[in-house]
């Protein structure tokens, strides 16, 4: 039905941009990225983005709690990513607990949302299944305008937060010892920000699903630390990085409704980073083999 | 989720028993049970959580291509598994456990998301896809064929025979192995084949519990036994005892109940796991005052 791309480019573009759902995408669709890429690049430089898996499985137990619970979907995403996100960093953030403990814990979580989505499709009266496939893979297509604006606040709301705190955090990241020393005070620091990757973990997946949500939080920071070495121009490249996969993907999904955005946004992603890879700067120091 | 509960457990078994797919769905998942428990055991030993991880993700495309194609997703869990294992192993790390270093988990974490998305493409393209969406992630008791309890039954036999002959050189390269390294232990070979075992270990897992729920037949048991006894030769044979006792009782209560095999099973195995966890506590804490 969208073929409109096909023959004129530039009339099909309009066309595309024209369409109330895809104005909302994109609205939303950008700002939710750009707030992934920034704080995502803080994540990775951080050693942090295992914060990211946990925050993929308790957003979906979360939205189908909130489903079951009768309330609107976002306030669970928002509630479960965030107390997660305080609840990692008040912890130390960096502990990395054993693996085996990290994965029966996210297997049980996901566990728990399963079980919320039998509870909601048995008891709402329109049995709604597509409810488990929205929160897993997003529908940002589906995005309605005040939902739209709602993903735009908070997302300037976490980029200001970010700029806020940027300078300490960014020294708190790179050498926490000397910050420590010099008064910043690096715990509180490290809590609030993973509060804050709460808060656009949630709001990435909105955008393409719960399951995907690393493809806008860690692949343009890698791909982005694959091209520059300096801190500000990578954490600028992937914020940029981030929405250009967003860009991409809305259109091409547009172009070919049978590919959903969620799929074409993560593949770009993807590609991003493959593509860094082979143009950006040699590894300087290579992860030691075997 | 078909009979009815009664006081009389005698008559509940021989309901259970009566249906022709709890029949196909429990011995499905006696095997798979007995499967995941053992090569579970060796994985956890190994600390090689993340690549079933990584394997289970992997799976996931596989079964939703497959069924896209219009063949047996049995074939598409084995194949993309077994593929999976053989890569990883070729890697240079060779699927240990990855700490949290930023970029390389940042990659893996992508690679993982990226799979996801395909699956999710496969599936949505393949018409009619809300409720084998779920059932592929999250499992089902439902719709396990003959045939399909053959493949898993021919499968696991291989694997455990396989297991057999190389069981006791991996006990060893996997406690230590520097040694084994140089009393002539093939380790590197010993490990790539470990990983096939457990590709197929994790393709089979998948079938019962769905790829995002794996772990609580591959890895909880494991752990749990870990917990209670130090005792290799023990340890595996009370990880395959909890496995099929998870698996039984999660697809006996999935039975009766409205909510999907998923949440039991990954209910059982956590709660396994606490206890065992509380019982460990107890007793060293009694160690220390005597």
């Amino acid at each position: 039905m969208n073929q409109a791309a096909s023959h004129d480019p530039i009339s099909g573009l309009v066309r595309m941009l024209g369409q109330p759902f895809v104005q909302h995408a994109l609205l939303a669709g950008t700002a939710i990225a750009l707030a992934a890429g920034l704080v995502g690049y803080f994540l990775v430089l951080r050693g942090q983005v295992f914060a990211g898996d946990a925050l993929s499985h308790v957003a979906y137990a979360g939205a189908l709690a909130a489903l079951a619970a009768g309330v609107d979907l976002r306030f669970g995403l928002f509630a479960a990513t965030v107390a997660v996100g305080l609840g990692l960093g008040l912890l130390g953030g960096r502990a990395s607990a054993d693996d085996v403990v990290i994965g029966t814990t996210f297997a049980w979580v996901l566990g728990l949302g399963v079980f919320f989505l039998a509870y909601y499709t048995r008891h709402s009266s329109g049995g709604n299944g597509t409810a488990s496939v929205t929160v897993l893979f997003g529908s940002i297509f589906g995005i309605s305008g005040s939902a739209a604006l709602v993903a735009v606040l908070v997302a300037v709301g976490v980029i200001v937060a970010l700029a806020a705190i940027g300078r300490p955090l960014l020294f708190a990241s790179v050498d926490p010892a000397v910050a420590v020393a010099r008064g910043v005070p690096v715990r509180l620091l490290g809590a609030l920000f993973l509060g804050l990757a709460g808060v656009s973990a949630a709001e990435a997946s909105q955008a393409i699903g719960a399951l995907l949500l690393f493809g806008l939080l860690a692949a343009p920071p890698a791909a982005a630390l694959r091209l520059t070495g300096r801190p500000w121009r990578a954490l600028a490249l992937s914020g940029l990085l981030a929405v250009l996969a967003v860009w991409i993907g809305l259109a091409v999904s547009y172009a070919a409704p049978k590919l959903p955005p969620s799929f074409t946004i993560m593949t770009v992603a993807t590609l991003e980073y493959g593509l860094a890879m082979l143009a950006g700067r040699l590894p300087s120091r290579r992860p030691a083999a075997r | 989720m078909a009979g009815a509960f009664s006081p009389n457990p005698i008559a509940d078994v021989q309901q259970l028993l009566s249906y022709h797919f709890m029949l196909n769905a429990l011995r499905a998942g006696t095997i798979v049970a007995v499967l995941a428990g053992v090569i579970g055991y060796f994985m956890v030993l190994r600390r090689q959580s993340f690549a079933g991880h990584s394997l289970a993700v992997v799976g996931f495309p596989g079964a939703a291509g497959a069924t896209l194609l219009g063949v047996s997703p049995v074939l598409g869990y084995f194949g993309f598994c077994a593929a999976g294992a053989l890569l990883i192993a070729a890697l240079p790390g060779g699927g240990r456990a990855i700490g949290n270093r930023g970029e390389e988990s940042a990659v893996i974490g992508t690679l993982q998301a990226f799979a996801l998305a395909c699956g999710f493409l496969f599936v949505s393209l393949y018409q009619g896809f809300l409720t084998s969406l779920n059932d592929l992630l999250f499992g089902t008791i439902t719709g396990v064929s003959d045939e399909q309890v053959l493949v898993l039954l021919l499968a696991g036999l291989a694997c455990l025979a396989v297991l057999l002959v190389i069981g006791r050189p991996l006990l060893f390269a996997s406690v230590d192995p520097a040694v084994a390294r140089g009393r002539g232990v093939p380790v590197r070979l010993l490990s790539a084949a470990f990983l096939l075992l457990l590709g197929l270990a994790v393709a089979g897992t998948s079938q019962i519990t769905g790829s995002l729920l794996v772990f609580a037949l591959l890895v909880a048991p494991a752990a749990t036994a870990a917990r209670l006894t130090a005792r290799p030769g023990l340890g595996i044979v009370l990880s395959v005892v909890i496995a099929v006792a998870v698996s039984w009782l999660g697809e006996a209560i999935a039975f009766y109940s409205p909510y999907p095999i998923g949440f039991w099973v990954t209910s059982l195995a956590f709660a396994g796991y606490l206890l065992a966890t509380g019982y460990r506590l107890a007793r060293d804490r009694a160690g220390d005052r005597a």
